[in-house]
């Protein structure tokens, strides 16, 4: 019987969360963009970050997986410190998909190319599996048919979900989503958010910083509301929704729901 | 009317012109790449090289530069470069002259076509896992490239005529047998320098001809 199964070790077995910031700040020249951060999301969680534009949403993406490197305090994913640049950082970035709101696809390759890309040079994996697993993610996101075109040839929506199956050929633990649909023309905005439903559906954890504010209702566990680079507010969809805290957060929530 | 020609062999210097040019390119494309890479490089020590070297040696007059090869590397520290006969170390110093010179241009052309490139993309490839020379090689560099066909056209249209420097340091290129034939043939000058003239027309069409095929073949494809 060792010492880790009870009490005081305990926390070396038992499940670390998915994602945890402790006392993180960041600064962009004097702009304190993000103001001593502590979250923890547990893995099979999806966490929707609302706030005003500027309010540090992005930076708290691109900061878990140091696209954007901190000033102070930890990040850890799945347990591991956020490594310094290099190798061990690259893999880290491996197991954590992200989508952007430009959708960000490689111009110069095919759809199929864009999503087998990472798992061949990074993974390792043999193109032929690559490209299976590929056209399995493409059917699933609606856009096998599109395969062999180039992102340029797709609608915006189609784009997106390519980026979606792009970001889950790496198989990540944990996905990461900055505002996915706010580049969306309007009637392709509910093909993008159905994926997402049923990626959340599938226990995937997920930090999905958007104005939607349905998707937060109905696929979110937890809501975080940013102002200012910092966390103000940390509470259920129902919660938040029906009974905020904050002006700032009832002032955000006025703004939104009124158009 | 051209009989005068028989006594020279044209050819034969314009292959000369040809074999460095084709030398120089090769070598330019690969030292300007590299030197791209440097110049966007997140390492501040690589950036700082690729700065220093671009800016001085872009502003060297090319004479200058194949002279240094020739009196300074040469006759100095005698670096033959493998060159056996004073001709084949004269021409391997020219063609490392030009590739250090038209690699400059190679290297600030790519760079404006790296800066075409979304950095969205950059960052795509990154978040996936990829490292920097690898997000260079497999995502910027291939769009960079097609976007800057046409100004690297104009590298290597430059470069060719560029070659004839190396007569400088006695290189048996056209522009020295040029030389060579408005001496002794005083008479038909005229008809020497339209030879000359119509064989570098001849040499730089077909590139400027073939490069745009290929910029329009990569604008399609995507
Ligand atoms: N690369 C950058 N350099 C300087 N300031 C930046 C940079 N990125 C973001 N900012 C600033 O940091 C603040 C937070 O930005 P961001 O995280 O993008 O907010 P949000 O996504 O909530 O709109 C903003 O004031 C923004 O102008
Ligand atoms: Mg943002």
């Amino acid at each position: 019987m060792s010492t880790e199964a009870s009490g005081s070790g305990g926390a070396s077995t038992a499940t670390p969360p998915m994602i945890k910031a402790a006392s993180v700040d960041k600064y962009f020249g004097d702009l304190h963009v993000l103001k001593n951060i502590d979250i923890e999301v547990p893995r099979g969680q999806v966490v929707v970050v609302l706030g005003p534009s500027g309010s540090g949403k992005s930076t708290l993406c691109r900061a878990i997986n140091r696209l954007e490197p901190v000033d102070s305090g930890t990040i850890e994913v799945d347990g591991e410190p956020l490594p310094a640049e290099g190798k061990a950082l690259a893999a880290l970035r491996a197991d954590v998909g992200m989508v952007f709101q430009q959708f960000n696809l490689f111009a110069h390759k095919s759809i199929v190319e864009n999503v087998t890309l990472g798992p061949v040079k990074v993974r390792k994996v043999s193109q032929s599996e690559a490209r299976t697993t590929a056209m399995e993610l493409l059917e699933r996101v609606g856009i096998a048919d599109q395969a062999d075109k180039y992102p340029a040839q797709l609608s915006g929506g189609q784009q997106q979900r390519a980026a979606i199956a792009r970001a889950l050929a790496m198989k990540p633990k944990v996905m990461l989503f900055d505002e996915p649909t706010s580049a969306l023309d309007p009637e392709m905005v509910q093909e993008v958010l159905d994926t997402m439903t049923s990626l959340a559906d599938e226990g995937m954890t997920m930090v999905v910083v958007t104005h939607e504010m349905g998707f937060a209702r109905r696929a979110a566990h937890r809501v975080l509301f940013m102002a200012d680079g910092e966390v103000v507010e940390d509470s259920t969809p129902g919660d938040f929704f029906s009974d905020p805290k904050t002006d700032r957060a009832k002032d955000f929530l006025g703004k939104i729901l009124t158009h | 009317m051209f009989d005068f020609l028989t006594e020279y062999d044209v050819l034969g210097a314009f292959w000369v012109t040809v074999q460095l040019t084709v030398y120089s390119a090769i070598g330019s494309l690969i030292w300007g790449t590299i030197l791209a890479g440097m110049r966007v490089s997140p390492v501040p020590v690589m950036r700082a090289f690729g700065t220093a070297y671009v800016n001085t040696v872009r502003n060297i007059p090319l004479t200058l530069i194949i002279i240094a090869m020739s009196l300074g590397l040469y006759q100095t520290l005698n670096v033959a470069l493998a060159g056996d006969t004073i001709t084949t170390t004269n021409f391997r110093l020219a063609i490392l002259g030009f590739v250090l010179y038209t690699s400059t241009f190679v290297c600030e052309s790519l760079r404006s076509g790296i800066n075409t490139v979304p950095v969205g993309q950059a960052e795509a490839a990154r978040a996936l896992g990829l490292g920097f020379g690898q997000v260079l090689r497999m995502i910027v560099l291939p769009q960079a490239f097609r976007s800057v066909i046409g100004p690297l056209t104009s590298v290597l249209i430059a470069l060719t005529k560029n070659t004839t420097v190396a007569s400088t340091i006695g290189v048996a290129e056209a522009s020295l047998l040029m030389s060579e034939m408005i001496e002794n043939e005083s008479d038909v000058i005229g008809l020497v320098f339209m030879t000359f003239a119509m064989g570098f027309v001849i040499l730089t069409l077909p590139v400027g001809l073939l490069l745009g095929r290929v910029a329009k073949k990569a604008a399609v494809k995507r």
